[in-house]
């Protein structure tokens, strides 16, 4: 309960998120489910003296991150007496600076950056697979994601150490789901389809932003793009947007838009959170935050409560079409001190401080180490369940190909998103889109 | 004889060796360098350097995390072919060019007004520039809520208190009100630059002038033609250079409000640069584009030049 307090004199809000904290952090603090490991050696790392670290990671949205996170880093130093300063940097321009960083040779020890900056930046960062395989063996093994964007591509040299993936299923309002006829959200396209027409008809539409939102855009294009078997390149980084199940992606959408609440061709990332929040929509694709943002205002408590979470509509696809946005740890070569940051980078993942982390952030970053599926966290609110398997969707940003900047390129770029934005707002036909979509990507992947 | 010889002795200066240092730094030519060098390096620093580096890296394939290697036009030749680009050139024409003519005319004619005597004079004038104080940013943020699909105020004047309309409408969803939304946000912010600077020109204008004027029986319209215009010129011709080059390199108001949405139908030629060259990691694309904007900007410059101050001692000659 001492914890509790704590975080409420810390001003962390109102009483829902004292409640969370309840419910989350309090069984934490009874360790009333330990997390299930097995004995691993941590491999020998001896600190070098006078060690001191510095690092970087994306700015917080949700409270917890960043207060839990500096809390586990001030029990790293006590435990160690290395001085960490870890500096908070803006989503769009810690990408930058890890370039920078990179480039120079100078600036922080490590930055806890995107999920492909450590495959770009391969021959520039310390190689980490001594406690990646620790991690792994003591917790049950990592999650596809974290495997897939841990290790170097077509190697078992882990060069980043994934420390969580931020989701977006689909978030919707129970009693417009039920209003519409339906139980819970179809998994089939035809009967998503039905289900957003009667939403629609019912006058409580749905949307997925369509506009030049780097983050929700992209879950948008992603989700319609895999859901009916297409991809953007294949295996070797081929371009193969310009495919038959692409075109059928597009003529879905063609149908589907009409169902969605006006606007979303200009929705940026906050608009869907604005438009639900709000009761303008009543179903999109969003990560937890929003859940938790509603659960905290008093004022939208009870929008939080007749909301629930569901997948997004596989469709043909064999997982859930979707992937996440990846934490990547990764310690950059010109660091004087590689044990201090492999140490630090190990002990934030450790139960300990790990779980902390996770369950306040009521798994906002799911966890990439497949024994924290056991979390209290996932249990504290039946509604998180479905970020529990954040991390191990079978997808990643420019799947099928290999992990490089091109992916990253397009994203920035718009490309899919204004394939589909194009054909949804009527400019373009399907196969018109689909063929500049090849010509603008082809660019990147050559 | 010897007393001539005395004399040819005539005391002269003792010729003192003076020290190179000294010689240099009183020779003319030099000493000139020495005073210009700051400045000259500060502009190197500065502008020479950065321009220079945008230039080269126009011409190579240099992306974040990677310098690139040269090679030669192709970026712009990939340019020449990319709808997107020419769709970018033609929308920062198009937006520079009405924003311009909207911002001037309605500044001037503001200007005209505020010249007159007015109760609270001075406090009208300063209220008057706050939208060009306020940060552009802010007034971008909230000319994206007065655009909202969901939000925006002036849709639900139009749906919830007038009923004039059943449904929201849809502003930065579709080109056109899109492009149009975003020109109005510009001259909204430009306006009171256009009017204060004008004003002051007015100002200037003897009141002489107008008396003399108005013995000759002259309207207020030729008044205003021909005499108020035709002073008003030198001033408007330096206005109009700025405003041009701030709208055609305006980047926050589209950044903020639209990213060049829908379906890049906003994107002007620095937001696309930027969208290239920093999120998108491109450098060398994006200063491709950066570079195709000089030419526009020159010319532009140019025009406002010649064709707008033709008085001679404003290009250097004494006037008749």
């Amino acid at each position: 309960m001492t914890e509790l307090t704590r975080r409420a004199a810390l001003g962390l809000g109102g009483s829902a998120i004292a409640l969370s904290a309840l419910k989350g952090g309090d069984a934490w603090a009874q360790a009333a489910r330990p997390i299930q490991t097995v004995a691993a050696t941590m491999p020998n790392l001896p600190i070098e003296s006078g060690a001191t670290l510095r690092l970087i990671r994306p700015t917080r949205f949700v409270e917890p991150d960043e207060v839990i996170f500096r809390e586990n880093i001030a029990k790293f130093t006590q435990a160690t007496g290395v001085q960490v300063r870890a500096d908070f940097v803006g989503w769009e321009d810690i990408r930058s600076q890890t370039a920078v960083t990179a480039n120079t040779g100078a600036g922080p020890d490590m930055v806890i950056g995107w999920g492909d900056d450590p495959h770009v930046y391969a021959d520039k960062v310390v190689e980490l697979s001594d406690i990646a395989e620790y991690l792994g063996t003591k917790y049950g093994g990592w999650m596809f994601l974290a495997d897939k964007f841990g290790k170097r591509a077509r190697t078992n040299n882990w060069i980043g150490i994934p420390m969580g993936g931020s989701t977006g299923p689909i978030v919707y309002r129970i009693s417009a789901v039920r209003e519409a006829g339906f139980t819970e959200i179809p998994q089939d396209h035809a009967g998503f389809l039905r289900l957003m027409q009667a939403l629609k008809r019912i006058n409580k539409p749905g949307g997925f932003a369509l506009g030049n939102a780097v983050g929700d855009g992209n879950g948008t294009a992603n989700w319609l793009t895999w859901s009916h078997g297409a991809y953007m390149v294949d295996e070797d980084g081929k371009v193969a947007i310009n495919s038959r199940e692409t075109i059928a992606s597009l003529n879905y959408l063609k149908e589907l838009y009409p169902t969605f609440v006006d606007g979303t061709l200009s929705w940026l990332d906050p608009s869907n959170n604005r438009a639900y929040a709000s009761q303008q929509t009543w179903l999109t694709p969003n990560g937890v935050s929003m859940y938790f943002a509603l659960k905290n205002d008093p004022a939208t408590r009870a929008i939080a409560e007749d909301t629930d979470h569901a997948p997004l509509p596989r469709g043909v696809a064999t997982g859930t079409p979707q992937s996440a946005t990846i934490l990547n740890a990764m310690v950059f070569k010109h660091t004087r001190f590689p044990n201090a940051a492999k140490r630090l980078i190990a002990y934030m993942m450790e139960g300990e401080q790990y779980d902390r982390w996770l369950t306040g952030c009521l798994g906002y970053w799911s966890h990439p180490l497949r024994a924290y599926s056991n979390s209290a966290v996932w249990e504290s609110d039946p509604k998180l369940a479905v970020y529990r398997n954040g991390m191990d969707h079978p997808f990643w940003s420019g799947y099928k190909g290999p992990i490089t900047q091109a992916s990253g390129t397009v994203a920035s770029e718009y490309i899919m998103i204004q394939m589909y934005a194009s054909v949804a707002s009527g400019q373009a036909t399907p196969e018109a889109a689909a063929r500049e979509a090849e010509r603008r990507i082809r660019r990147y992947y050559r | 004889m010897s007393v001539t010889a005395i004399e040819t002795e005539t005391w002269t200066r003792p010729k003192q060796q003076k020290n190179l240092l000294v010689r240099l730094f009183d020779w003319k030519p030099f000493l000139i360098f020495i005073c210009l060098l700051p400045a000259i390096g500060l502009l190197m620093v500065f502008l020479t350097y950065p321009l220079g580096l945008g230039i080269w890296l126009a011409f190579t394939d240099t992306t974040i995390g990677r310098s690139g290697k040269w090679i030669g036009i192709e970026n712009f030749e990939w340019l020449m072919e990319d709808p997107i680009f020419w769709s970018a050139v033609f929308y920062s024409v198009f937006y520079t060019a009405v924003a311009t003519v909207l911002k001037f005319g309605l500044g001037l004619w503001l200007a005209l007004l505020l010249n007159n005597h007015l109760p609270w004079k001075s406090m009208l004038r300063a209220i008057i520039l706050l939208p060009w104080i306020v940060p552009t940013v802010l007034s971008a943020i909230a000319f994206w809520f007065i655009y909202d699909p969901q939000f925006s105020i002036i849709s639900y004047m139009l749906v919830e208190v007038l009923g004039w309309r059943e449904t929201n409408i849809n502003f930065l969803g579709e080109a056109w009100p899109a492009r149009w939304s975003l020109i109005a946000a510009n001259v909204w912010r430009g306006i009171p630059f256009v009017a204060i600077s004008l004003l002051a020109g007015l100002q200037t204008i003897s009141p002489s002038l107008y008396e003399a004027a108005l013995l000759d029986g002259a309207s207020p319209w030729q008044r205003f033609r021909f005499i108020t215009f035709p002073m008003l010129l030198p001033i408007l011709a330096i206005v109009m250079t700025f405003s041009i080059i701030f709208t055609f390199t305006d980047f926050q108001l589209v950044y903020a409000i639209t990213r060049g949405g829908p379906v890049n139908a906003t994107q002007i030629m620095a937001t696309l640069a930027f969208q290239k060259g920093i999120p998108g990691g491109q450098l060398g694309e994006g200063a491709a584009i950066a570079v195709s904007m000089i030419p526009f900007l020159v010319f532009a410059t140019l025009f406002s030049y010649f064709a707008l101050a033709r008085r001679k001692w404003q290009q250097g000659e004494a006037n008749d």
